[in-house]
């Protein structure tokens, strides 16, 4: 496939720059200094990210930090701190961001999640297909409560 | 009329090695971890951008599943590659196969031009291989 894509190097640098973003997304990104680091011009650089994922480098970043806050969340850190855990600086813009992204507040997110993270423990066959439930042998068992 | 499906297994060897690889070098999102008795756990995971698609990564245990011998027998045609579950899809496939490939995972073929179009495959923890393809 080599031959076809010609600019293979390119996409090295590309991809480089969106698992720096994976990685590094709780620190103060500079878009700029990414774009310098793959050796582009921003506007050369954000063209190709866009090409290539779909979506701006900013956008990307927002939206790996939303993805990493909803861990933080599930994991019962405050809203507060996961906001700033995640590299943003200001809570109600990560409020606002993460509303937009998932629908939910990081609040109701993480209530929500409570929620059905207790009721997996008591009651997990509800999260099961009875088909595969049955071929596991759980079926039978009344949602384990005796082994948990 | 069936409109959907929703839930899919795949056979793992072990589901603490399958959860690594689908959820932190494929990057699943896991939809649902249960504990349902002693060392059992129904551990379901979706694609980034499917989320009511569950793919069950199921454990291959002796048991009601598989009698009399038949969890050893599946976990050698696993491992030996015998399984192949299905086509995955990407935005940019030169683009994921560099990434997958600097997070460790095997390729049995890198992006290839068939008659149908780009593809390339990839073989998971246990075995199983997968196709990847690009949005058209």
């Amino acid at each position: 496939m080599a031959k076809d894509y010609p600019k293979i190097y390119l996409y090295k640098r590309i991809v480089q720059a969106k698992v720096f973003i994976d990685t590094q997304f709780s620190d103060d990104i500079d878009l700029d200094n990414i774009a310098d680091e793959a050796c582009f011009s921003k506007f050369h650089f954000i063209r190709l990210f866009k090409m290539i994922y779909g979506e701006t480098p900013h956008q990307y970043l927002i939206k790996v930090r939303v993805e990493n806050a909803k861990l933080f969340l599930q994991k019962d850190i405050s809203v507060t701190e996961t906001c700033f855990a995640v590299g943003f600086d200001s809570v109600s813009s990560f409020t606002g961001l993460f509303k937009r992204l998932t629908k939910f507040s990081p609040a109701l997110y993480q209530q929500q999640f409570k929620e059905r993270q207790a009721l997996i423990k008591i009651s997990p066959l509800q999260f099961v297909p009875n088909c595969f439930a049955e071929q596991k042998g759980w079926a039978k068992k009344s949602n384990f409560e005796e082994e948990l | 009329m069936i409109t959907k499906l929703n839930h899919v297994s795949i056979f793992v060897l072990n589901q603490d090695s399958a959860y690594e690889f689908y959820v932190n070098k494929l990057g699943f999102k896991v939809h649902t971890d249960a504990p349902m008795g002693p060392a059992m756990r129904w551990l379901t995971v979706c694609p980034p951008e499917q989320p009511d698609l569950e793919i069950s990564l199921m454990a291959i245990e002796d048991g009601m599943m598989f009698k009399d011998g038949a969890a050893a027998q599946m976990r050698e045609l696993v491992k030996n590659g015998t399984f192949g579950f299905g086509v995955f899809e990407c935005n940019d496939l030169m683009a994921t196969y560099e990434e997958l490939k600097t997070k460790g995972i095997v390729f049995k073929k890198p992006p290839t031009k068939e008659f149908y179009g780009f593809e390339a495959l990839f073989v998971d923890d246990s075995g199983n291989w997968f196709s990847l393809g690009q949005k058209k």
